[in-house]
């Protein structure tokens, strides 16, 4: 029996879910005591709406041959999409706390061959967009409808096989496929526009030929929308350039680079799920 | 063994091949599918043919994506940019996940000739074989590589396939049946045996009829497949023959030489010598001369062989 697949459309039921994701999220990275916890708050919403309103996906049935597929290129925001997959019913959520323990399926980085709805195996930065390219390019082949999403981060960008990719994606027209650049402006070692001044992101990525909305990546509606936009643009791929804040939802994570790679501590983790129960409740994260 | 033939032409045949009979197969080139030969497979199925320009990291992540999917993935380029350029590629994209994806890689060793030292891989097979997941193979003739491009086709996983750019002599008939892993016995023989892959087949078969002539008998292994490595085939070389050569065109250090030194360590120890690439890289020159130069001849490893027979008599 196929379990009814939740599918939210109201903006506030999604903030809701991003908010119930966000609260995985603390919760796993603490359970761990390692983690990545600031760029996966930062892409919450976006992976909740790809999750729970546009993405044609099967969580019962993750090999569906005419799925959606989403690649996530920033592997070290893995627990924001194991956070969306336990609660799209891939696994159970139970699962979540066992985040990087020895004997989890929940690997530090996605492992597709480990946990059930991850369509590729990232962590070293830089080759997310090659591989939904070759997806992409695969569901042309086959005249299949099915559609591709990448998330990137945007100090990752700074890896230049990022931009080989960007160019066959625009050569080969493939307008089956959307991305996602999580603009959170702070990478490991500082602010990205002092790591390598990677300003004006929409428009090397128009400048490449790709179709770009610049968004909030965190105004739901507005995710919503650019992804709507990106499956009426033909001819070419879609960039959503989407600004966003680091540790987005735990006040004391936002914009502090520190919390990049840096697991809270259990009064931490307390103080972080007081604060997004409180902005659930309030409907909008 | 009076036919030449390089071992690229023989890829691009069979791929172009395999192309009619699965419509899984699809190929990636980086810019040179005329000197890799699979423009030949590009001309027959032009929708299946992915040109991916001058990006060897882009294309070995696009491949892996392709083969996510379900396609079974050949790519294309010279074996220094497949392998040491798009490493990083290789290891994350396809092997950490296994993916069905087919290395195909021409123009390595020394035998690339005169573009040089930049061009010449004498690391790629340390670098393949050093890879969980990944099946190497280093055919010696057209015959052995029509096989290996068929045995990638059909099995599952990531293979990386080691080619060359120079005609080889045929060693093979077509009706020669090969196993994955298992090496191909060519002579038997007592006194040492002679390992080898690749090119260097050939030249090592010259080398066990100069031995022959002075009455010496060397068995001689053609060893198609680095990994996994037929370690039953050199325990008994080690055990009935005392001694083993290697011989290969690519550094000492990694390569062919470098498996039977780990395997015979951990099962019959006996003396080892390595005829390949000194841990130097290359330079212009015709690939004959550059054979000859490096010390990759007949001459050299019958030279090897005859020492090893007299470290067995000192021992």
């Amino acid at each position: 029996m196929r379990l009814a697949r939740v599918v939210l459309s109201d903006p506030e039921e999604l903030a809701a879910k991003a908010c119930e994701i966000r609260k995985h999220i603390v919760r796993m990275v603490g359970a761990a005591s390692s983690g990545h916890p600031g760029g996966s708050l930062s892409a919450a919403d976006i992976v909740t709406v790809l999750y729970f309103n546009k993405m044609r996906i099967r969580p019962d049935d993750p090999k569906w041959a005419d799925r959606d597929r989403f690649v996530l290129s920033k592997g070290h925001a893995a627990p924001v999409l194991y956070a969306a997959l336990a609660e799209a019913g891939y696994f159970p959520t139970d699962d979540l706390v066992t985040l990087r323990r020895i004997d989890s399926h929940l690997q530090g980085h996605p492992d597709m061959n480990q946990t059930p709805g991850v369509e590729m195996s990232t962590g070293s930065l830089g080759q997310g967009l090659s591989a939904a390219c070759g997806m992409a390019i695969a569901a042309k082949m086959d005249g299949a409808d099915w559609r591709v999403y990448a998330l990137l981060g945007d100090g990752e960008i700074e890896e230049g096989q990022v931009w080989e990719a960007a160019m066959t994606a625009v050569h080969r027209k493939l307008d089956n496929l959307t991305i996602f650049v999580d603009w959170n402006g702070l990478q490991i070692d500082g602010p990205v526009s002092e790591v390598k001044s990677m300003d004006r992101i929409g428009e090397r990525f128009a400048a490449f030929g790709w179709h770009v909305i610049e968004i909030d990546g965190h105004d739901i509606p507005a995710i919503m929308g650019a992804i709507e936009e990106a499956h009426e643009t033909f001819g070419r791929p879609t960039a959503i350039v989407a600004r966003t804040v680091k540790g987005k939802g735990v006040s004391f994570m936002e914009n502090e680079v520190g919390w990049h790679g840096t697991a809270p501590k259990p009064d931490q983790v307390e103080a972080a799920l007081e604060e997004l129960e409180g902005s659930c409740k309030g409907g909008v994260a | 063994m009076s036919k030449m033939i390089a071992t690229r032409a023989a890829y691009g045949e069979t791929l172009a091949e395999l192309g009619a009979h699965d419509a899984k197969i699809v190929v990636l080139d980086a810019d040179l599918s005329g000197s890799t030969r699979t423009g030949w497979f590009a001309a027959k199925y032009p929708e299946r043919f992915i040109q991916m320009g001058i990006a060897e990291a882009d294309m070995m992540g696009t491949a892996a994506g392709l083969a996510a999917t379900g396609k079974t993935a050949f790519a294309s380029t010279f074996a220094v940019f497949a392998t040491g350029r798009a490493f990083d590629q290789v290891r994350q994209s396809i092997a950490v996940p296994g993916l069905n994806v087919k290395i195909c890689a021409t123009h390595a060793g020394l035998t690339v000739g005169e573009d040089g030292g930049s061009h010449q891989s004498v690391e790629d097979i340390a670098l393949m074989r050093v890879l969980p997941n990944m099946t190497v193979i280093v055919p010696s003739d057209a015959a052995q590589t029509r096989w290996a491009v068929r045995v990638a086709a059909e099995k599952n996983g990531p293979f990386y396939v080691r080619l060359g750019r120079a005609a080889v002599p045929e060693i093979y008939d077509e009706e020669a049946e090969f196993e994955l892993g298992k090496a191909k016995t060519l002579r038997e023989g007592q006194d040492v045996t002679i390992i080898a892959c690749g090119v260097m087949v050939s030249r090592a078969l010259e080398a066990a009829d100069a031995l022959g002539a002075k009455g010496i008998h060397a068995r001689v292994l053609d060893m198609h497949t680095i990994k996994p490595l037929d370690d039953e085939a050199v325990r008994r070389a080690a055990e009935e023959t005392g001694g083993i050569v290697t011989v290969e065109e690519h550094s000492i250090i990694g390569g062919l030489g470098g498996a039977v030194c780990e395997s015979v360590c951990s099962s019959a120890p006996v003396p080892v010598i390595r005829v390949g690439v000194a841990d130097v890289f290359g330079r212009s020159g015709k690939p004959d001369e550059l054979l000859e130069a490096y010390g990759l001849t007949a001459e050299n490893i019958a030279c090897a062989a005859e020492r090893i027979i007299n470290m067995k008599k000192t021992h």
